[in-house]
């Protein structure tokens, strides 16, 4: 049995579970579940008015189901919407009260919570389930008045922000998945960076879901005052479990004048067995508003993990001369299905978008790049470049465009490619002239593919995609 | 659709029909009410929302045609610059059959013909189309037989006509080597009317179809036309569409590339202005090797117009070594424009070579000073940039004195 589970975990070295003893709510989605969670946040009564209201409409909201990959329904009565580890009834006060258990967790996720342990100097906000667990280098950040902490935290303690910033990119008014995620967010973090300051660090959440049956339900806000810099990582891994558990998070950037944001996600949920077995459903809704002049928000992603992956994380460019970016790579290897893009909202004057989306699909998988382009009509001398690329390997699988361009301004231009091929025999006979395997002339060819999107990633996070690149397409050829 | 009811009633009583025809019409009729007008919550309707659009431009529709008095043909219609056989509808009824300068055993043109579709369509228009259309015309070009003079179909309303459906369905067959020419010309002097025209093509082996479809006259009618094309191995199909004088206009053509080496080609002009929304959709769907298919598209947009490209390649996981290629491009004239496009991919093998690309903006203005430095006014170098962008399209026409009578009606000089 022991060695069973050895051998499943050779795939999927994340796939662990830690034995904890949890703290659940109780199942099911309804009010009194709702009051739970506000209540042992111990949050003000605004909130808890707001996540009613977002309750109510999600009563009247329909599942939206036009997207390629299609799932089974999902009964969301049979859910867990709050679990935590049962020692966080009291929240500790440090590192030095947290169970042993969860700081072994995160060493073996190879994220040391622990200050001293850590050479690279990214503060970290780990979230285990529902909750925030630990923060990192809060005291180096407190100086610069860089506010970095869970959500929770901030409810509390910077009640002010919260309340002018949370909704006001993704309102309680938006689609499903969004509206039920306001209703029932447990944790997630918190970002303020002070007008002109510059980040001196990579701030970097980890998530984590354990607990079977539930569904993670983070929200995370970052808001960039005036002339300010902030990057941003965010890490995610779950337990292999048969079952497929549902991951609906909330992101919220606002970039104000001359600020700018970069949020770089590295996403390797549990995608399933070989057979399409469990996996992750990553349903996110993530959003970034150029609020102010000449304000900057760049997305970049690595998706290889998830059973299904869909998000389209975008940018609405309200602030004249403001600049969004969508970097993203997404793998799909077995049975797992990607429908991810970006919108490019173009609300201000002179407002500029670049696009570069690869997709890469094997085994049975299949992907799809679905992407808007909206240039309104008083968005002169705005400008949009979009390129998408797709590599296919063997023809079990597919890779889909679908990208929507919608131009009412005369004076802006869209430009759009999109190119579809699979790798040559001539490169691939190229390398194994020169020594190398199939497998690892694959992975460099594939790196190269995804090496305008790489090189836009943090330093330690883009060593960390290359190699996951390679590990995700591990038994594809041949 | 209390009136499509009641219409539909009087069009099953007062044609003669077989059991067959009534059960077909009633099926079509039911999935028709159902669903009524296509609106934006169709995804294939997404930036076209016709249900709208009649009720603004049109309001109630009248979907019951009487049969008309024998009307003349308007001579100055006809295009005397090249020889041709002709169809000549008025208010969709067929008033003349002209194939005087082919074989007449090698051509045929049947009238009364059944109006059965094996399938059900899932297109509420097309179920419009069939529950209305009276009986249905064939066209057959036989065995061997290489057209010699193209055919134009005419398609004219007249002035009394107004706030009426006409529905028109016509099935060609081309059988193995065989080659068929048609223009389709619209000419309206009736205005505020919807026009639904469904062809069926069934192209064997080593046939050629090239259709071209001439938009070209102002008028203010709302239109739809769709193509069904099915491809046999090493059939070719050339279909290109001239959108510029309709109020509202979408041309749809499905394409199924299902023999080896067939191919399919698109090419689109929009040339619009003063508030008209036209659209091409195209799905070409390649199901076997060794298949390709080419799109191009062009728009100028004037003066509140907008216009639509949805394109779609669809390649089956059989279907290796395919060349998909699209591509759309548009030149916004001024700010009260609008262009859209989904150019779609959905692709299920791995050695094919599929592209898309889709360009808009404005005018370039170096290219018009490059001109007026020469000597050119500002007008002229508009119209010199504007043509030179459309011309590309039209040079894709493979029949020469087609592609010249084209020129021609879009008023551009020979030189081009």
């Amino acid at each position: 049995m022991r060695e069973k589970e050895l051998e499943k975990l050779k795939d999927y070295k994340y796939g662990f579970s830690t034995d904890i003893e949890n703290f659940k709510a109780p199942k099911g989605l309804n009010e009194d579940v709702i009051k739970f969670i506000s209540n042992i946040k111990k949050e003000p009564k605004w909130l808890l008015d707001w996540r009613l209201k977002a309750y109510n409409r999600v009563k009247v909201l329909k599942e939206p189901n036009w997207q390629k990959p299609k799932y089974p329904k999902i009964d969301y009565q049979d859910l867990y919407y709050y679990s935590a580890p049962k020692s966080f009834k009291e929240k500790p006060k440090s590192l030095d009260e947290l169970d042993p258990k969860l700081i072994e967790t995160y060493n073996k996720l190879g994220i040391p919570l622990n200050e001293q342990k850590r050479l690279n100097g990214i503060a970290v906000d780990a979230v285990f389930d529902s909750v925030s667990v630990a923060t990192t280098f809060k005291d180096t950040l407190t100086e610069k008045g860089i506010i970095f902490c869970s959500i929770s935290e901030a409810i509390q303690k910077h009640p002010d922000l919260v309340k002018k910033y949370l909704g006001s990119v993704i309102p309680i008014t938006d689609h499903y998945f969004a509206t039920l995620n306001s209703a029932v967010f447990t944790d997630g973090s918190f970002v303020y960076i002070p007008p002109g300051v510059k980040c001196p660090m990579e701030l970097s959440t980890y998530f984590r879901i354990n607990a079977s049956d539930t569904g993670q339900f983070e929200r995370t806000l970052i808001i960039a005052d005036k002339g300010s810099y902030v990057s941003y990582l965010e890490g995610c891994t779950a337990p292999m479990r048969d079952e497929n558990q549902l991951h609906a998070a909330n992101v919220e950037l606002i970039a104000l004048d001359d600020a700018e944001i970069k949020y770089s996600t590295v996403q390797n949920w549990y995608p399933g067995d070989k057979d399409g077995k469990g996996g992750i459903y990553n349903f996110v809704t993530k959003r970034g508003l150029c609020k102010g002049k000449n304000s900057k928000i760049s997305w970049t992603q690595v998706e290889t993990g998830s059973a299904i992956t869909w998000k389209y994380p975008s940018c609405i460019l309200q602030g004249d001369n403001s600049v969004g970016e969508f970097y993203s790579i997404a793998i799909t290897n077995n049975h797992q299905k990607a429908d991810t893009g970006t919108k490019m909202i173009h609300l201000g004057k002179n407002t500029k978008s670049k696009i570069i989306s690869k997709g890469i699909s094997a085994g049975f998988s299949d992907m799809t790049y679905r992407g808007l382009v909206d240039i309104s009509p008083k968005s002169m001398n705005s400008s949009n470049y979009t390129q998408c690329d797709s590599l296919l390997m063997g023809n079990k699988c597919g890779a889909h465009t679908i990208p929507y361009i919608k131009n009412k301004n005369a004076n802006s231009n869209i430009a759009h490619e999109a190119t579809t091929s699979k790798i040559s025999d001539e490169q691939l006979h190229y390398c194994q002239q020169r020594g190398l395997n199939s497998e690892e002339a694959v992975s460099l060819i594939v790196n190269g593919f995804c090496k305008e999107v790489l090189q836009q990633l943090p330093m330690e996070f883009a060593v960390e995609a290359q190699k996951l690149v390679g590990i995700s397409l591990e038994g594809s050829v041949g | 659709m209390e009136n499509f009811k009641t219409d539909f009633e009087k069009t099953l009583k007062n044609n003669n029909l077989s059991d067959k025809e009534i059960a077909f019409k009633n099926l079509n009729a039911k999935e028709f009410s159902s669903h009524g007008f296509p609106n934006r919550k169709d995804e294939d309707w997404k930036f076209s929302d016709i249900n709208q659009i009649i009720k603004k431009e049109i309001g109630e529709l009248n979907f019951y045609s009487e049969q008309l008095k024998k009307s003349e043909i308007d001579k100055n219609i006809l295009l005397n610059e090249i020889e041709h056989n002709k169809l000549f509808f008025i208010n969709g009824q067929l008033v003349q059959i002209d194939f005087n300068s082919e074989d007449k055993d090698k051509i045929e043109f049947l009238t009364n013909q059944n109006n059965i579709d094996e399938k059900l369509a899932d297109n509420s228009l097309i179920n419009l189309n069939n529950a209305l259309s009276n009986k249905s015309y064939k066209l057959l070009v036989k065995k061997n037989y290489q057209i010699k003079k193209p055919l134009i179909i005419y398609h004219t309303t007249n002035s009394v006509l107004t706030s009426q459906n006409i529905n028109l369905k016509i099935n060609f067959e081309l059988e193995e080597n065989s080659t068929l020419k048609l223009i389709d010309l619209v000419k309206d002097e009736g205005n505020k009317n919807f026009i639904n025209i469904f062809y069926n093509f069934s192209l064997e082996k080593n046939s050629i179809l090239k259709n071209y479809k001439i938009d070209q006259f102002e008028n203010e009618n709302i239109r739809y036309m769709f193509n069904n094309i099915k491809q046999s191995s090493n059939s070719v199909s050339e279909t290109f569409y001239l959108s510029k004088g309709s109020t509202f206009s979408k041309n749809e053509i499905f394409c199924d590339l299902k023999g080896e080496h067939s191919s399919a080609f698109v090419n689109g002009i929009f040339s619009l202005d003063k508030s008209k929304h036209h659209e091409i959709k195209t799905k070409i769907n390649h199901f076997v090797e060794n298949t390709k298919s080419y799109q191009l598209v062009k728009s100028v947009l004037e003066n509140k117009s907008r216009s639509v490209y949805q394109g779609k390649i669809y390649v089956d996981s059989k279907a290796q070594k395919t060349d998909g290629y699209q591509l759309s491009k548009a030149i916004l004239v001024d700010d009260t424009t609008e262009f859209n496009a989904k150019p779609e991919l959905e692709i299920y093998a791995d050695d094919v070579k599929c592209s898309h690309g889709s360009a808009s903006g404005s005018l370039d203005e170096n290219s018009i000073f490059y001109l007026m430095s020469r000597g050119l006014s500002y007008k002229e170098a508009r119209e010199l940039l504007i043509n030179g962008f459309l011309v590309e399209v039209i040079n894709q026409i493979t029949d020469e004195p087609i592609k010249k009578l084209i020129k021609n009606l879009y008023g551009l000089k020979n030189e081009y």
